[in-house]
């Protein structure tokens, strides 16, 4: 059952969100895989207009030493569909990067990188990325950029192998295999609220090298058209890097949806000079 | 003086920020309205040595120990920072201060962004390359091997960004001309063509400043926009060339004036990051270009590219020009030896390797001019060994084909060093 549409099962990222209402589990035999892909997109990465929150990382390496990561995000959708997207992620910690800021302008067309921009405060500059490689560390942790930023659901074949009692589970096939590291990947759909609550990404010969998991799934209150809406949202999951023994469990807190902030947000004012909202 | 300066603006800071510090703590109003000060900062020790004799510089290159404090708050109306270093310097044989940054930054209205005071400023699309960027940069202490953010040097000036629908403008107005913190033969042995010699230590370089408060100012302007995902940007200055180009009658350097009028654009290039920029250095005080002891004017360009070669693996290719204008009448008019070209050519390629989580950085910056026949390499490694402890290794080397050129003539300063860092 494999269509040529779909979504993407992005990472557990920062901004995990749903409707608020969660209904009835749906029934495998309703939906097609691209709806199930599709709604579980939306959720991982595209709920509410915008969001805001704090994000922990903590990496443990093989050894058992660790190392932080503190910053804050905002995110803005650019229009309806789920495609284009800002954010903007200001450091607190560690004290190299303190205060640096990251802006990225994200295209959901295949052919089109995300703009990227860095500033770095000691030197006032405004460096412009030259990353075309999504599948790279995001800072150091075993989250990959991609985790953080969402693969575009047009990047993978998807086939709906098996529905659990609560979950989907849906294999996805990348279509450009030279540009992943990984041969596929296994997405746990909650039927329910249609969250992506754990990836499992496959090497040649069906070697498991690395999974993503929700641990805390918390219903985060915001309003929406004038009313009040709850978003499930992931507040703490983990990455683990079975190559290189590494962990990383993130944790996202004082998040809030639908702000209303300005596009201009995401213009090299703020990125030389953050608004408060960003710093705190 | 220009220190006093600096230090009266600091207590200026202080005094407005000090309500804040009387009250930490306390309950009530003021603790409403000020927040605690973020306090951070670092200790360092950094080692460096020449891997040649230079009979005009110590042999050691650098060798400090030097502690950074940084200070930040906020009220409702407006932001406060504070950065100093003070560090022992065995090559001076001093203790050193510098005030990094003290300013407040103030966002009154929709359309207008205001920095008043010691800022570090930056533009232009180069990578440690400025064509455009006429804020002051550190020269010596970006060639034996301080931290990048030194390459900077704080500006005291007053920053106004105005934001519109059409375009952006971002005007700096500095009262008192900030020049590079240039080579002085202090730390750095350099061509002297008066003696006709490499020289050092034994014959440091004196200046005749203009530093006439709101007299001897600079302006710089930006006006920049955002087409089709382009940058595109063009620049003015109104100041004086920031290292010596000139000199007295009696031998001292001068900085003569200097307009700068130029354009950038960058964006996308097929996978990578491709900028262009120009600028055209007019030379007031020697139009035609007939004084010798004055730099003629210049025509200056840079093309650029920057791409991803592979994972977690960055490189950057620039190519860059000076081109010296009036240049038969700055030939005619030149006695001695060594003349310079007309044309100048630098390339640069900078490649860096992230490693280890991204703990380990390992990067190369290098400048070859076919031209001179001379280039500089910049080798560095850096360990994040934790959140907190850095360690840092490099070198600057240079090599010459002649002692006058521009890298040419540091060669005798070529140089290894190590660095051990705390942060808080």
């Amino acid at each position: 059952m494999t269509t040529t549409t779909g979504g993407i099962l992005c990472s557990v990222a920062c901004f995990l969100i749903l409707f608020a209402a969660a209904g009835e589990a749906a029934k495998a035999e309703d939906l097609t895989v691209h709806e199930i892909v599709r709604k579980a997109n939306h959720m991982a990465s595209y709920q509410g207009r915008d969001a805001k929150g704090r994000v922990r990382m903590v990496i443990t390496d093989k050894q058992g030493r660790t190392r932080e990561r503190v910053f804050n995000m905002l995110r803005r959708d650019d229009g309806e569909g789920d495609k284009d997207q800002k954010s903007f992620a200001y450091f607190h910690a560690p004290a190299d990067v303190r205060k640096m800021v990251y802006v990225v302008h994200k295209r959901a067309a295949l052919e089109k990188d995300d703009d990227r921009w860095l500033y770095m405060p000691s030197l006032d500059l405004v460096k412009r990325i030259a990353a075309s490689d999504k599948r790279t560390s995001f800072v150091g942790s075993d989250f990959l950029y991609e985790d953080i930023s969402g693969r575009s659901p047009a990047e993978d074949l998807h086939e709906l192998i098996e529905t659990t009692p609560d979950h989907f589970v849906i294999k996805n096939v990348p279509r450009k295999p030279k540009e992943v590291e990984f041969e596929y990947y296994i997405a746990h759909v909650d039927r329910k609220t249609f969250m992506p609550v754990r990836m499992e990404y496959f090497k040649t010969g069906d070697r498991l090298y690395r999974i993503i998991e929700a641990r805390k799934i918390e219903e985060i209150q915001a309003r929406e058209d004038g009313g009040a809406v709850l978003y499930p949202t992931v507040t703490e999951s983990v990455a683990r890097d079975h190559e290189y023994g590494s962990h990383t469990v993130m944790t996202f807190s004082d998040i809030k949806y639908n702000i209303g902030f300005d596009e201009d947000i995401f213009t090299e004012r703020y990125l030389r000079r953050p608004p408060r909202d960003a710093m705190r | 003086m220009e220190k006093w300066t600096r230090v009266a603006f600091l207590l200026l800071l202080m005094s407005l920020i000090s309500p804040a510090m009387a009250v930490f703590g306390e309950e009530g109003f003021f603790v409403d309205r000020f927040p605690p000060i973020e306090v951070h900062g670092f200790c360092e020790v950094r080692a460096g040595v020449r891997t040649q004799e230079d009979p005009f510089e110590k042999q050691i290159s650098m060798m400090e120990a030097r502690a950074q404090a940084e200070l930040y708050t906020y009220t409702d109306w407006a932001e406060f920072k504070y950065k100093g270093d003070v560090w022992a310097d065995a090559v001076t044989e001093k203790g050193e201060y510098d005030t990094r940054e003290a300013w407040i930054f103030l966002r009154p209205t929709g359309f207008l962004d205001i920095k008043l005071g010691s800022q570090v400023l930056t533009w232009g699309t180069g990578d440690l390359a400025f064509v455009n960027d006429l804020f002051p940069k550190d020269w010596q202490s970006f060639f034996i091997g301080r931290d990048d953010e030194y390459l900077k040097a704080p500006s005291t000036a007053a920053k106004f960004g105005f934001f519109t629908q059409l375009a952006n403008l971002d005007l700096v107005y500095t009262p008192r001309f900030d020049a590079d913190r240039h080579i002085t033969g202090e730390y750095i042995s350099y061509w002297n063509a008066d003696l006709g010699r490499r020289a050092g230590r034994d014959a440091i370089i004196l200046t005749d400043m203009p530093d006439r408060w709101f007299k001897d100012d600079e302006i710089a302007a930006r006006v920049y926009r955002t087409i089709r995902n382009y940058e595109i940007a063009v620049y003015g200055y109104w100041g004086f060339w920031k290292n010596p180009a000139g000199e007295t009658q009696s031998g001292k350097s001068t900085f003569p004036e200097l307009n700068v009028y130029g354009a950038s654009a960058r964006g996308q290039v097929g996978r990578g990051i491709g900028n262009v920029e120009f600028a055209y250095y007019h030379s007031l005080d020697d139009r035609n270009g007939s004084n010798p002891s004055i730099r003629n004017s210049e025509m200056r360009y840079l093309v650029g590219y920057a791409q991803e070669i592979a994972k977690e693996l960055n490189g950057s290719l620039q190519y860059y020009i000076e081109q010296m204008l009036n240049y038969a009448d700055y030939r005619n008019s030149l006695e001695g030896n060594s003349p310079r070209d007309r044309l100048r050519h630098v390339i640069t390629l900078q490649v860096t390797k992230l490693s280890m989580n991204q703990n380990l950085e390992l990067s190369l910056s290098t400048y070859f001019s076919p031209s001179d026949l001379d280039a500089y390499l910049r080798p560095k490694m850096h360990y994040s060994y934790t959140d907190q402890l850095t360690l840092e290794a490099g070198a600057n080397v240079f090599f010459g084909d002649h002692d006058h050129t521009f890298f040419g003539q540091f060669e005798k300063n070529s140089s290894i060093y190590a660095a051990v860092r705390y942060s808080f």
